[in-house]
């Protein structure tokens, strides 16, 4: 399957929804300003947010040949945009020579960390790396259980501590370890914790601190894992776990759900932080790279560019 | 980020010099920027056309009440509407003959497993019922030993995990376990679902048909998008949805899915999961959510803390005192104690509202400044090294006295020295109280635990907790300018306060 197919399968529902409030405002009309507002508001169903939805139309509305543009030329138009916010961020991820890459995952609760952690681990496993998992999810009942699940579907080794555990000694532990078996790529899979928590925030900032005694450049990449069905609190989740996590990166889960992951347009454009992949499945193998163009193009409703 | 609606509200109003009926045209741009404020708060358009279309007939033409200007009234509607809207909260049902099956559904993710543990800790607790639990997750890898162990923390008896066996069969026996083991109640929790998955859609009705539960809970994140809509709806269709369960609303997310969701299934929202221990779930409550989605800040849920924390006869004799305009050392030792109880400054900022604060953005200076507890300790220790007739009488302390003091707490004649500058701050603060300001918040507080807050509320500037009345918002929206700061020395800042504008 092509990339396209396999992102265009996930995000097909989420299409499917901005696709149908577009043809039926359009209906085959040319463009008014009443559709344009009624543009904006299938924006804001797509988790836009007003403000990001706003300035989108209106950068439409500023175009010469609007009154042109019949619906398939419109939904171009509207991709162009959002593509146009997504593109700075479109970032390829890649995993340094250096040894062990150490890689924090952080995230609300139930934002599916876990989970990508496993489909990494297989990602990376393919890619003939060694990989190691850290639990430093000690809180949440059986996380570290889930982990080890994941870690034996892929075959992988995991280290996790006993319940309640610290969090950070663990991770110290993993590294140390990882360091020693000469590991290509170590996981760090945290609790998830919501970003008003101050302690458990702090506790993030604890793990960096810890990890940077054994090796100065980890974390080398830090995760934000972002749900897809979040709505406008996913701006201030980025926000405060940039801040926290010093997150370098994101992946968004669950776009295989009917949700759309607008949210990603106003992130990119207020933080400009990299965005790596998409979750599009339970499978391991529904992790995708993340297209800006793909992306926007499927949000509106519109097939792969040809060629 | 409601920042916003008063504020808003307040500049298209505050043009209007004339009092009397609201016209069409201010009302719709009061509404614009209440939809603006909705859709920030995550309610799903289409809820918020239907919302507002509600509230447009109410507003236009409604006259100004004398106390409140335009922008509270407008406010007041809308906040009517809201918990009009949000619906009462409703018990579970236990009418059926035992077990009384409870099924847990909703997508990956959205805290089914933590919150079964804590509903059946709920039920066992409260309402004195043998609960048995039982995992249908034969999807995510530990699901089920993460329910055998909540069992295990909690004291609540699981069904035995039996390995390679289906969702509906699991349900089967869970209920044919509950029937034997003279168990009350049998909560089932179903694997995550997408609402696009079809195949999980359809087990998860085949499991109800084979269960027959009497409560039927949707557990959703607080936190949900415009998806809300499309997840309720689909939940709704293939199962008969009894209620709804709300996880994370101790975020600092608004909460406006939950409209979404009550609005499109019609089911009561029943309980909230506020934390992630196992004893963190409350009764809903519409006003509170309302509040909340509106970004009115939780007063309610501050003197109930508040309630917790606080010692009330104590507080009692405190109120009477500042009543009098006495205001001891010992009093101010009480009150830093307990803001600190109560989770320290931010803690407590963060459920005031944000008018309150003079704007979001006072409201993040603050709390950003959440209270050294070290330097609560020193003042506590300095105000124990006195003597009874210094604490009483602070004019006493002279140089010798404050050099003994600091002696004694092991801190320095400086310190000391702030400990009286913050009392002699505090104390004007509360002679002030009864003219209006935030003062009245410290002292609404305290006068509240007494159970006698009204007649403590001789300025009338405090919302009449915990029914918080909007008509009363217009005096809380004037505290603007100096309030903050005044309130922040008040409580033992003076050095590290913001700077006043």
């Amino acid at each position: 399957m092509s990339l396209w197919s396999r992102l265009k399968s996930g995000l097909s529902r989420s299409s499917e929804a901005l696709g149908n409030s577009l043809s039926g405002l359009m209906g085959g009309k040319k463009l008014s300003a009443e559709t344009l507002g009624e543009l904006e508001d299938a924006l804001i169903m797509a988790d836009l947010g007003v403000a990001t939805a706003a300035i989108i139309t209106d950068n439409l509305r500023a175009r010469r040949d609007l009154a042109e543009l019949d619906d398939g030329a419109l939904r171009a138009a509207l991709a162009g945009e959002i593509a146009a916010l997504l593109e700075p961020v479109e970032s390829t991820f890649s995993v340094s020579s250096h040894q062990p890459h150490v890689i924090l995952l952080a995230g609300v609760n139930g934002a599916g960390k876990t989970t990508t952690i496993g489909k990494l681990a297989k990602k990376f496993q393919a890619e003939g790396k060694t990989v190691m998992l850290a639990a430093c999810d000690t809180f949440r009942a059986a996380a570290s259980e889930q982990l080890q699940g994941w870690g034996a579907r892929a075959k992988v080794r995991g280290i996790a501590g006993a319940a309640g555990a610290d969090a950070a000694g663990l991770a110290f532990q993993a590294l140390e370890q990882a360091q020693a078996d000469k590991i290509d790529v170590l996981m760090i899979d945290t609790a998830g914790r919501l970003q008003s928590n101050d302690n458990l925030m702090a506790e993030l900032s604890k793990i960096i601190r810890v990890a940077k005694k054994l090796d100065a450049t980890a974390p080398h990449e830090s995760l934000l894992i972002l749900d897809a069905t979040t709505g406008q609190n996913a701006i201030a989740q980025a926000e405060a776990f940039l801040g926290a996590a010093q997150t370098t990166g994101l992946i968004m889960t669950k776009l295989d759900g009917t949700a759309r992951g607008g949210g990603l347009v106003p992130i990119a454009q207020k933080l400009a932080l990299p965005i790596y992949f998409i979750g599009v499945g339970e499978q391991a193998d529904d992790l995708q790279v993340f297209s800006a163009n793909g992306f926007a193009r499927a949000l509106v409703g519109l097939e792969e560019e040809a060629g | 980020m409601f920042d916003t609606l008063s504020e808003n509200l307040g500049s298209i109003f505050d043009r209007l010099t004339r009092r009397g009926a609201l016209s069409e045209a201010q009302v719709e741009e009061a509404l614009g920027e209440i939809r603006k404020a909705l859709l920030e708060a995550d309610v799903a358009l289409p809820v918020v056309r239907s919302f507002i279309d509600q509230v447009r007939p109410l507003a236009v033409g409604s006259n100004v009440l004398k106390s409140v200007t335009p922008g509270q009234q407008v406010i007041k509607i809308v906040n009517d509407a809201l918990i009009d809207m949000l619906g009462a909260p409703a018990p579970l049902k236990f009418d059926a003959v035992p077990p009384v099956v409870m099924m847990m559904v909703g997508l990956q993710g959205s805290g089914k497993t933590t919150s079964t543990g804590k509903l059946a800790k709920f039920i066992t607790e409260t309402e004195k019922r043998k609960v048995l639990m039982a995992s249908l997750d034969t999807q995510r890898p530990a699901a089920m030993q993460q329910l055998a162990v909540l069992g295990e923390q909690t004291g609540i008896q699981t069904l035995p995990i039996v390995d390679g066996q289906a969702p509906v069969d699991i349900a089967k026996r869970a209920v044919q376990a509950g029937k034997l083991g003279g168990f009350d109640v049998v909560m089932l929790d179903t694997a995550g679902r997408t609402n696009a998955d079809e195949a999980l859609m359809a087990e998860m009705a085949a499991i109800e048909k084979a269960a027959a539960p009497t409560e039927t809970l949707l557990v959703a994140d607080s936190l949900t998008g415009q998806e809300a809509v499309n997840i309720a709806a689909q939940f709704a269709a293939r199962v008969t949805l009894s209620g709804i369960l709300l996880t994370r609303a101790d975020g600092d997310g608004r909460g406006g899915a939950a409209l979404s969701m009550r609005y499109v299934t019609g089911v009561p929202i029943k309980f909230l999961g506020v934390g992630e221990a196992i004893d963190k779930l409350e009764l809903f409550d519409p006003q509170r959510l309302a509040n909340r989605i509106l970004g009115m800040g939780d007063v309610v849920g501050l003197v109930e803390r508040a309630a917790e924390t606080m010692d009330a006869e104590k507080a009692e004799k405190i109120a009477a005192r500042m009543k009098k305009g006495q205001f001891t050392l010992d009093d101010m030792a009480a009150q830093l104690k307990q803001m600190q109880a109560m989770g320290g400054m931010s803690g407590v900022l963060g459920m005031l509202p944000s008018s309150l604060l003079g704007g979001g953005k006072m409201k993040k200076q603050l709390a950003a400044l959440d209270m050294d507890e070290r330097e609560l300790l020193r003042q506590a220790a300095i105000v124990s090294s006195m003597t009874r007739g210094e604490r009483d009488n602070p004019k006493l302390m002279n140089a010798s006295r404050k050099r003994r003091v600091a002696g004694g707490s092991g801190t320095s004649v400086q310190d000391v020295n702030k400990v009286l500058k913050m009392h002699r701050q505090m104390a004007d603060m509360m002679k002030k109280m009864g003219k209006g300001g935030l003062a009245n918040m410290m002292g609404g507080l305290t006068g509240s635990m007494g159970g006698n807050m009204g007649a403590n509320m001789e300025g009338g500037s405090m919302p009449q907790m915990p029914s918080l009345d909007p008509n009363n918002l217009p005096d809380l929206s004037k505290l603007g300018g100096d309030a903050p700061a005044d309130f922040l020395k008040g409580l033992g800042l003076p050095n590290s306060g913001p700077k006043k504008k």
